[in-house]
């Protein structure tokens, strides 16, 4: 292998070391307003955390390289050497305590800079469950509000208030490349505010352990420009598609008539459960339960066929369906864009 | 020490041990029940007074779970909460419906009872789950339903409540009544 072969090697080596930091969940690939702040904190303190290790290994190598001067006993030192030897000292410590100090300033400056939210602010309600993410959106001017789950559609551009709450244990909302982490605790109110500066869609993913599907228990925020965003909102407003086969409308009974309906709602049915996700739009979402399989008919299918194997210890049960049966309902809310 | 006390003085802790490891088992959790274990779970032949009855033979074989296991148990009272049971039963010292934690049992304290009481209803107001849980839930809430009211104290205890206590706790014994009475002189 020549030198130059070499070379190419290492350099594209490192190109796809840096891979790792990009993605739609990486803190280092900031596309929120929050996320680079912190990015620009974290960036700020490993520079000097670096440029101070160097100095501090270069002193240890340059007295471990240098020879004594003579055979003189650590204890035989004049006073100049004593001086020599104070100031060397307090000027390390004063350093230290400089460094420390511009730290704290410069974290304190950044928290500052995350919790300032503009009045126009949108404000979406998260309540974390074990293992998903309920998702509603109070419209201030109709009043109404919008139910989803795992899925959070927020316009590019503009402040969104999150308010987190919790209902069995505590949960933790993190989207990396929007902003910091906030915890959900059962009993009590926290706020986050994210402003995605693009377009784009970014991971979310539970980040405080909350039990066994811990790890499943992801979610999607997807940045849209203003008029997308309206326009998602208004089609999220409006009741479920009406079947448009026979198979479809079967679907329908079948969730009506068993245990589907005294979970999940799906609104303009009288299905209106609240203890599981709404599925009034549930084929409009990418994935389903809290980013584990993607939306296809085959994936829900196989879902209500078997929720335990796919997701064990989730609060879905397993409800005996006839394979007609559940044809009949993965086709209906296959349907429901 | 003599061969055979040094020996003896090796096997003795190494047994001791290995015992101590045997109680390193954890309660196991069934999360996913085999449908046809499910379907047999159905089996609760009810005396013709609906009170009282023979359970599936398949729960004996299982070790009677959703009387005696932590996790159904909790189970069990997450789905007394997200199943309504609260809007008549109240926190479990009843309400529109009667209480479940006096340790007086209309229709029988075990636990097939219960279980026909929850899948089927009851005359006055118990509505049917049938179509709103599956049988394997119906145990759970039974067991859950059980221990609220037991004459002695469970050794498997549901989650704690997150709110304020308004009632003693599940696994505290023995019922209410009993509790007052035993109080008196």
């Amino acid at each position: 292998m020549t030198p130059r072969t070499l070379r190419v090697l290492a350099a594209l080596a490192g190109a796809l070391s840096c891979t790792g930091c990009s993605g739609w969940q990486s803190a280092l690939d900031a596309h929120g307003l929050q996320a680079a702040h912190l990015l620009r904190l974290i960036t700020f303190i490993v520079v000097v955390c670096t440029v101070v290790w160097i100095l501090v290994l270069g002193a240890l190598a340059v007295a471990l390289w240098r020879r004594r001067s003579g055979p003189s006993e650590p204890s035989d030192t004049g006073p100049a050497v004593e001086r020599r030897l104070t100031v060397a000292v307090s000027s390390a410590v004063a350093v230290t305590a400089v460094v420390i100090a511009v730290f704290t300033a410069a974290s304190y400056q950044t928290t500052r800079a995350l919790s300032d939210l503009p009045s126009d602010a949108l404000t979406v309600k998260v309540r974390g469950y074990q293992w998903w993410w309920e998702v509603s959106y109070q419209d201030p001017q109709s009043g109404r509000t919008l139910p989803s789950a795992n899925e959070i559609h927020v316009p590019a551009g503009r402040p969104v208030r999150f308010v987190l709450e919790a209902a069995d244990v505590i949960h933790s909302f993190w989207v990396p490349s929007l902003a910091g982490k906030q915890d959900l605790i059962p009993g009590r109110t926290n706020e986050i505010a994210i402003m995605a500066q693009r377009a784009g869609i970014y991971r979310g993913q539970c980040a405080e352990f909350c039990g066994l599907q811990h790890a499943h228990m992801a979610f999607m925020v997807i940045a849209e420009e203003p008029a997308q965003f309206e326009a998602w909102a208004t089609a999220q407003l409006q009741d479920a598609a009406a079947p448009t086969n026979p198979e479809q409308e079967r679907g329908r009974q079948i969730f009506l008539t068993k245990a589907c309906a005294a979970c999940h709602a799906i609104r303009g049915t009288p299905a209106a459960g609240t203890t599981g996700p709404d599925l009034t739009h549930i084929a409009s979402r990418s994935t389903i339960a809290a980013g584990l399989l993607d939306t296809t008919r085959g994936s829900l299918a196989a879902w209500i066929a078997d929720p335990q194997t796919l997701k064990p210890g989730n609060n879905m049960p397993m409800v005996p369906l006839a394979a007609d049966e559940l044809r009949a309902v993965s086709a209906y809310l296959a349907s429901l864009k | 020490m003599s061969p055979r006390r040094s020996l003896l003085s090796r096997i003795v802790p190494l047994m001791l041990a290995c015992a101590a490891l045997a109680a390193c088992e954890r309660e196991e959790r069934v999360l996913r029940i085999d449908p046809p274990v499910a379907e047999a779970l159905a089996d609760v032949e009810p005396m013709p007074n609906g009170i009282g009855g023979s359970h599936p033979e398949v729960y004996a074989v299982l070790g009677a779970p959703y009387e005696t296991n932590a996790y159904d148990l909790s189970q069990g009272k997450r789905l007394y909460s997200w199943f309504g049971c609260k809007s008549c039963h109240g926190d479990g010292s009843g309400g529109a419906g009667p209480s479940l934690l006096d340790g007086w049992w209309r229709y029988g304290s075990d636990i097939e009872s219960i279980f026909l009481t929850i899948r089927d209803g009851r005359p006055h107001g118990m509505p049917a789950f049938r179509d709103k849980l599956t049988t394997e839930q119906v145990w759970q809430l039974a067991g859950y339903v059980q221990t609220i009211g037991a004459y002695s104290a469970k050794t498997a205890a549901p989650g704690r409540d997150d709110d304020k206590q308004t009632r003693p706790a599940e696994n505290r014994a023995p019922a209410a009544l009993l509790m007052e009475r035993r109080g008196k002189p």
